[in-house]
């Protein structure tokens, strides 16, 4: 029977999975996608948790966890159709109007 | 139990695909995999309610609107042409750099948490509710849910002025 440590081993993988995404990727939409992971990652800890101690909390806190998420999602692919249209690229290194 | 590995086998899969897919269209149709086999764990840990409000929420809605950015900016050959993998030849270093840094993250959160060795089954409690999710959320969490409304709301708003086309004029 798998035990909360089980659980907790595959969250960590995929926290990492979507922090290797972030690192390794040149495209803002996987990056993007990558942080979903990680979010994801950790949604999974929460229940696994609250499962643990029995009691609602953790289910209730991936409610919320999942609604940042959404307006993450939302402003986030703002911003990139808002890059593509001014650069004309999903490439993170195209923009560097900032550095000096 | 062999439905966990099952599930799990599925999710990191999907996930490392997703990874190493070239095309944005198929990372998103992969994550969409990967989410529907996380929603299998939830109801494993007797979390119906997030079960189903995974498929809904996130596979549904959140990954239709990635869908949708995708297909709307059409840069699938975006990473083949010269501005990704030219960069990646140019400065090699940093990405193996960031591979070595997750790899490095991930030996660690192992390792820490096969230390702790607590290798014991879940208590058997009683299953948590719906009824019981909703009555806590509008008692004990009541302050969090409303500002929670006022977050999407800001969300809302500025998403559609970041996107907003400019007026030819250059004057809103």
């Amino acid at each position: 029977v798998p035990s909360l440590n089980d659980y907790l081993l595959l969250s960590a993988i995929l926290f990492s999975i979507g922090t290797a995404g972030v690192f390794v990727r040149r495209n803002l939409i996987t990056i993007l996608l990558s942080v979903e992971i990680m979010l994801n990652a950790v949604n999974l800890s929460f229940v696994a948790f609250g499962r643990q101690l029995g009691n609602a909390d953790g289910q209730i806190i991936v409610f919320f966890v999942m609604t940042v998420a959404a307006a993450e999602a939302a402003v986030g692919l703002a911003i990139v159709i808002a890059l593509f249209r001014h650069r004309e690229s999903l490439n993170p290194d195209a923009f560097t109007a900032l550095k000096w | 139990m062999t439905l966990f590995y099952l599930f799990a086998a599925i999710a990191v899969g999907a996930s490392l695909l997703v990874i190493a897919q070239r095309n944005p269209i198929y990372s998103v149709l992969l994550l969409i995999a990967s989410f529907g086999a996380l929603s299998g764990l939830y109801v494993l840990l007797d979390a119906p309610f997030v079960a189903v409000t995974q498929i809904i929420v996130y596979a549904g809605a959140i990954m239709v609107l990635f869908l949708f950015v995708v297909m709307l900016l059409n840069a699938a050959q975006e990473e083949t042409g010269s501005g990704g993998r030219g960069h990646l030849k140019r400065h090699p270093g940093a990405m193996r750099l960031g591979a070595v840094l997750a790899v490095a993250l991930a030996a660690e959160l192992v390792w820490a948490l096969t230390a702790i060795n607590t290798s014991t089954s879940f208590p058997t409690t009683q299953m948590i509710s719906v009824a019981t999710i909703g009555r806590r959320l509008f008692t004990d969490y009541a302050f969090p849910f409303e500002v929670t409304s006022v977050l999407i709301l800001v969300a809302m708003v500025g998403a559609v002025v970041m996107a907003k086309q400019e007026p030819a004029g250059g004057k809103r």
